[in-house]
């Protein structure tokens, strides 16, 4: 069975390069607070995703419009908007977290598919149930923290579609029940799409160390000549009964081709490739790289192990430049 | 306004359970919610003591609600929450679509886990049978307000109003990870914390509180001062999250607040590292605190 293949664009660069290197789905949001990657310098507007569209379709890729977030009265309308616009760009499917979103885009745009956004948080096939008998939700990506096993079990109840992350940065907590963010800055990903706001975030060289800040609250410190991550604030490292450590996670990404023979057998249908954020250059390697993983595992099936030099090239694409399992394998368990 | 004591985040040895609840049915609340939130491993009292607690306490006329599991991920998890919901004669409260789909439309309340921000979600919930809405703790204040006012009939708001904030949700055990445990070989370590661990910053400053699976803010997020704005909102009812020290004079301040009864009992200071918090209120960072 092949799995597909769902790669971020955060540009339109990104989106040619990750269709041009194997994507079978591309997904992409529009600028502004309604979608869960709203960095600055990033995104569509309409002429992009519009050219993003004709791009991919003529390629034979079908490109996705991610609106995860959770509209508040105050920005409902500028939600509504971006589905009527990408109703009428014809994209393959609106990725929505909102209940109440769903609900208008059901009635409005019924023969547009709608898949579930990892920002839902259904990590149980009743959830989802939920979301397909009211929604007609025809597809459901996962959560970061059910295990394989799980995702099989899962699989098993429910006649929706599965996409799982195989690659990208990790969220140690279910996506869409974290407000870690808004408690430290005043944005979540729910509310405004963003984690640990670059806007927060204050740089200092001090005696002790280079240290990092979200809106003053010390995330890291870092020894001379030690490599410093982004502080997205569930990497940082904090006391806890006196021993300081990452209490929460590592800085570290996942990397599920160790698995992807398990997952293909388990029924999933897509893998999704986390990081709108990235380069076109970043996400073309990467889309490369999974491409040739996917087709390789497809060929050799169960007794497929991924390559020792594409899990290193991936690693050097990764954030922390090392991998995990995530919640799909679980030593801690 | 009502006042409601929030479900027991923590793991209290049994004993303690038993007497925090015994202590409730003399206190001034309308309304406590059992059962457990945040992992299904523990065993807070057992499965006979739970029907005599809240027999128990409707005795006192409390209104009794049935919590039941934020993040379901297993099989077991999904029976468990299913037996809850059949057996709560639609007292039972959703933290997660599972329960609202198990549910088929018998009255329930929609609790803090779901995530409804806006007014189209919460009709929805309504239109499942929500009869009362548990507002996300992210939501200012102003947010609530909008929705209070288009609200359908009927319809109850709650508002997390003291303790510890409820912030994030893992399939990793924080307690036992801390500890270098093995979930599935946690000792249930986290009974040694009645109130969770405070995780610092590296400056010493009280940020979050490690409870098992879910994360919390060290900071008691405590709208006390501002039971009057709540009421001009339109919320119907205050939530007080249980914490081991100090609830009863917690309660007896909410009373007269809410009563407005003019007792001018000092609130007590924060006997938890992190002091006070009210800054989701105002749509700011949930850690800061009003002046």
């Amino acid at each position: 069975m092949t799995l597909e293949l769902v790669c971020p664009a955060g540009t339109l660069p990104a989106l040619r390069a990750a269709v041009d290197n194997g994507a079978d789905s591309v997904y992409i949001g529009f600028r502004g607070a309604t979608n869960a990657r709203n960095f600055p310098g990033l995104n569509f507007d309409a002429s992009e995703a519009a050219a993003g569209v004709a791009y991919a379709h003529e390629r034979g890729a079908r490109v996705f419009v991610a609106l995860n977030i959770y509209p508040s009265p105050a920005t409902w309308e500028t939600a509504t908007d971006t589905i009527d616009r990408a109703a009428r760009l014809g994209v393959d499917a609106l990725i929505l977290a909102d209940p109440g979103l769903m609900r208008f885009a059901a009635d409005r745009y019924p023969n547009l598919r709608l898949h579930l956004s990892v920002q839902s948080s259904a990590t149980n096939w009743r959830a989802i149930e939920f979301y397909r008998q009211e929604f007609g939700v025809q597809r459901a990506v996962l959560p970061r923290v059910l295990s394989a096993t799980q995702v099989a079990r899962l699989i098993k109840r429910t006649s929706v579609e599965i996409e799982v992350f195989g690659f990208g940065s990790l969220c140690v907590m279910a996506e869409g029940r974290c407000a870690l963010s808004s408690f430290a800055t005043g944005h979540s990903p729910n509310t405004q799409g963003v984690c640990s706001p670059a806007h927060a975030v204050r740089w200092e060289e001090t005696p002790a160390g280079r240290q990092s800040r979200l809106n003053d609250i010390l995330i890291d410190r870092y020894a001379p000549g030690e490599a410093a991550g982004y502080p997205t604030l569930c990497k940082g490292r904090f006391r806890v009964n006196d021993i300081v450590f990452h209490a929460l996670e590592e800085p570290t990404s996942l990397n599920a081709l160790g698995v992807l023979p398990t997952l293909a057998a388990s029924g999933v249908k897509a893998i999704k490739v986390e990081g709108r954020q990235r380069s076109p250059d970043d996400v073309g390697q990467v889309t490369r790289l999974l491409r040739r993983a996917l087709d390789l595992c497809d060929d050799a099936a169960a007794e497929w192990t991924p390559p020792v030099e594409m899990i290193g090239e991936l690693d050097a694409l990764a954030e922390g430049r090392t991998h995990t399992l995530g919640a799909y394998h679980r030593p801690w368990q | 306004m009502k006042l409601a004591v929030g479900p027991l985040l923590y793991l209290w040895d049994r004993g303690t359970a038993l007497d925090f609840y015994a202590e409730l049915c003399d206190a001034p609340v309308d309304i406590v919610y059992l059962g457990e939130v945040v992992c299904s491993k523990r065993r807070v009292l057992q499965k006979d003591d739970w029907p005599l607690v809240a027999c128990a306490l409707e005795a006192a006329g409390k209104e009794v609600v049935w919590s039941t599991l934020a993040l379901i991920e297993a099989e077991s998890e999904l029976a468990t929450m299913a037996r809850i919901v059949d057996g709560s004669a639609g007292h039972f409260e959703a933290n997660d679509m599972a329960a609202v789909q198990h549910g088929a439309g018998s009255p329930f309340v929609a609790g803090p886990h779901l995530n409804v921000y806006n007014e189209a979600t919460l009709r929805l919930m309504v239109e499942h049978g929500a009869r009362r809405w548990v507002a996300p703790v992210e939501l200012p204040l102003t947010t609530i307000a909008t929705l209070g006012k288009s609200r359908p009939p009927g319809l109850e708001i709650e508002v997390f109003a003291y303790g510890r904030l409820p912030l994030a949700f893992s399939a990793r055990c924080f307690t036992a990870r801390s500890q270098n445990r093995p979930k599935d070989d946690c000792g249930f370590i986290c009974r040694e914390y009645p109130d969770g661990i405070t995780l610092y910053s590296r400056e010493d400053q009280p940020f979050l509180t490690l409870n098992g699976i879910q994360t919390q803010s060290a900071a008691v997020q405590n709208l006390w001062s501002h039971v009057d704005e709540l009421r001009a909102a339109g919320v119907d009812i205050l939530r007080l999250s249980p914490q081991s020290q100090d609830f009863a004079a917690v309660i007896r301040a909410f009373r007269d607040a809410t009563d407005a009864t003019g007792a001018t009992t000092p609130f007590p200071e924060s006997a938890l590292p992190g002091g006070y918090c009210d800054g989701y209120l105002r749509g700011e960072a949930g850690i800061d605190r009003a002046v």
